[in-house]
């Protein structure tokens, strides 16, 4: 029976020889994801049912990182919380603060994420890991729960929908920009659902890093994963970072596997894109925006917080300062030593920006960027919800490093071609 | 009976729900003081427990946070109906034992402020204030083992002895 790639890997995951959309299976978890939110309730809920324990001490990675270092008491207690249970447990993989990062930077930085596997988290962005070609997704704190105790959760398996990206992308036009095109075409719960599975020659030029920022943004689309085929890149990039067991399976869907539905994009015909609030699909070319004044730009999280989208920040800012607030949050410590090793910061800081510690804060309106009511930012975060970056009176646009970039440089919606 | 609290629109999400400048708890009753803070303000003086939220598509769209179900259950909200739900939020419902209702057109037929009866067993929703009367598929037979069982570590439980 031909398979997708998520099949194969549930089918695999479950015991099966085949499975196919709509099945529910019960499959076996590889790795499970835990930071300092949804976490502390699973830990409770597991307390209190009587079934404290956890499957594979070295198949649990625990980073803080929505609120770290802890903003106020209330977050101190999830940490606290937190940190009891890793220790007490003697969870191999805890990254405490000073070598905690922003969790789906982290895991694939450090080398946890295996193609083949089957991984999730206590955060909707998971699906991030598939980028290895791997099936991820995001769950809640008693599905946590459950995984945590048994290893196993029960899946429906989902329908594929093909996403082929053609064409080479135009300089000043990155990933960001593709996957706000395909949500803006496709709609917030465009892949509700399913498995968005991105194939095409446009990936062949794309990092690891730019595929993640795509694999992030499938749940913008309502999917349960996103999902890219191995290759030579993800092969390198694994190559020396893998902890623990350094082999994998690699599994590719079949030529004539089935799609519910499949979107073309010519990638070479993109423009840069706006995200317009309060909705991820609200994304149009900087063209039919530029212009609008912004208060603050925001460089950073688990869509573009990475060494790459800092390196595009920096090039434009070089030599230039900004208008407008600037956060610079690198990802993780990692990125942060090699940023301030590479010169960035020095960039940065003459530019006028901040640089802060590796963090989700203001992505999610926790802290460290909150936004006033009426304030506007330009942020490579991943949604621009009502509400999601401070007061439900500010407005968040999502745009590409490059763009926020731009746009920190003239104070309003600023296409980032002009200054490459 | 129980009151409905219509929002014609869709993608209402869990930013919305509950906003993450809470989410530095997991206490249910503190969350539940700031449920739909972000929609509608005045949400926590009007509703009353047992009463039903009625909305369009992919509702609980968004984040993974369960703290979305414990606000809402916390705030004494009965059930969500909506036209269809985004996956998370569908998914943590069931494992919190808390009933979700797809329906097409409920969002239609009931009018802010409606009493409304719910048969979960035979899939009906009576508007006892406009006399509309709904079908809804009920949820799969698994996920209402789930519910029954009180939730997914409860059925874990039984399942595994």
């Amino acid at each position: 029976m031909s398979m997708t790639i998520t099949e194969k890997i549930l089918a695999r995951a479950s015991g099966k020889k085949a499975v196919k959309a709509g099945e529910l299976v019960n499959a076996k978890i590889d790795l499970v994801m835990c930071h300092e939110v949804t976490t502390p309730a699973a830990i409770t809920m597991l307390i209190e049912k009587g079934i404290d324990k956890v499957f594979d001490k070295k198949r649990i990675v625990v980073t803080p990182d929505h609120f770290q270092p802890a903003k106020d008491i209330k977050s101190a207690e999830l940490h606290k919380r937190l940190d009891e249970w890793a220790k007490r447990h003697k969870i191999k993989y805890y990254y405490k603060l000073g070598r905690a990062g922003v969790c789906h930077a982290l895991l694939p930085e450090q080398g946890h994420i295996r193609p083949g596997e089957v991984i999730i988290g206590g955060d909707s962005h998971t699906c991030t890991y598939g980028a290895f070609a791997c099936f991820s997704t995001g769950v809640g704190s008693t599905d946590l729960a459950a995984a945590i105790a048994t290893g196993e959760l029960w899946f429906k398996v989902p329908e594929s929908e093909k996403i082929v990206l053609n064409g080479k992308l135009p300089k000043g036009v990155y990933s960001k920009d593709v996957i706000l095109a395909v949500i803006a075409r496709i709609g917030v719960d465009g892949a509700l659902y399913r498995a968005m599975e991105f194939v095409g020659p446009a990936l062949k030029d794309m990092s690891m890093e730019a595929r993640m920022t795509m694999t992030n943004m499938a749940v913008e689309a309502g999917a349960k994963n996103g999902i890219i085929g191995f290759d030579a890149t993800t092969k390198k990039y694994l190559a020396k970072r893998l902890k623990d067991k350094k082999t994998y399976k690699v599994y590719e869907s079949d030529a004539d596997a089935q799609y519910v539905a499949t979107e073309e994009f010519d990638c070479a015909k993109l423009e840069p894109m706006v995200a317009m609030p309060s909705l991820p699909s609200n994304a149009v070319p900087i063209s039919k925006c530029k212009g609008k004044p912004m208060d603050q730009a925001y460089i950073g999280s688990c869509t573009n917080g990475r060494i790459e989208d800092l390196r595009i920040a920096a090039k434009i800012l070089k030599g230039r300062e900004v208008k407008i607030r600037t956060i610079v949050v690198p990802a993780t410590p990692t990125i942060w030593k090699q940023a301030d090793d590479e010169g960035l910061f020095d960039v940065f800081y003459r530019a006028g920006c901040v640089i802060a510690a590796p963090t989700c804060g203001a992505c999610l309106g926790g802290f460290m960027g909150i936004l006033a009511a009426g304030e506007k930012c330009i942020s490579t975060t991943n949604r621009n919800f009502v509400g999601r970056m401070g007061h439900p009176k500010s407005e968040v646009y999502l745009a590409s490093p490059a763009t926020a970039a731009a746009s920190a440089l003239t104070g309003k919606l600023e296409d980032p071609r002009k200054f490459l | 009976m129980s009151k409905a609290h219509v929002y014609k629109r869709d993608h209402i999400n869990t930013d919305e729900i509950i906003p993450a400048r809470y989410l530095n708890t997991d206490d249910e009753k503190e969350l539940a003081k700031h449920c739909m803070e972000d929609l509608d303000a005045g949400f926590m003086k009007k509703v009353s427990k047992g009463d039903v939220i009625v909305s369009g598509e992919d509702f609980g769209c968004g984040s993974s946070r369960e703290h979305a179900v414990w606000s809402l259950r916390g705030a004494g909200v009965q059930t969500i109906i909506a036209r269809t739900f985004a996956r998370i939020f569908y998914r943590n419902a069931i494992n919190c034992g808390f009933y979700t209702i797809e329906s097409k057109d409920a969002v239609e037929r009931i009018n802010d402020g409606d009493e409304v009866q719910i048969d979960y067993q035979a899939g009906i929703i009576e508007d006892k204030t406009n006399g509309q009367r709904i079908e809804f598929r009920p949820l799969p037979e698994f996920a209402l083992e789930i519910i029954r069982d009180g939730g997914l570590l409860e059925h874990i439980k039984k399942v595994k002895g």
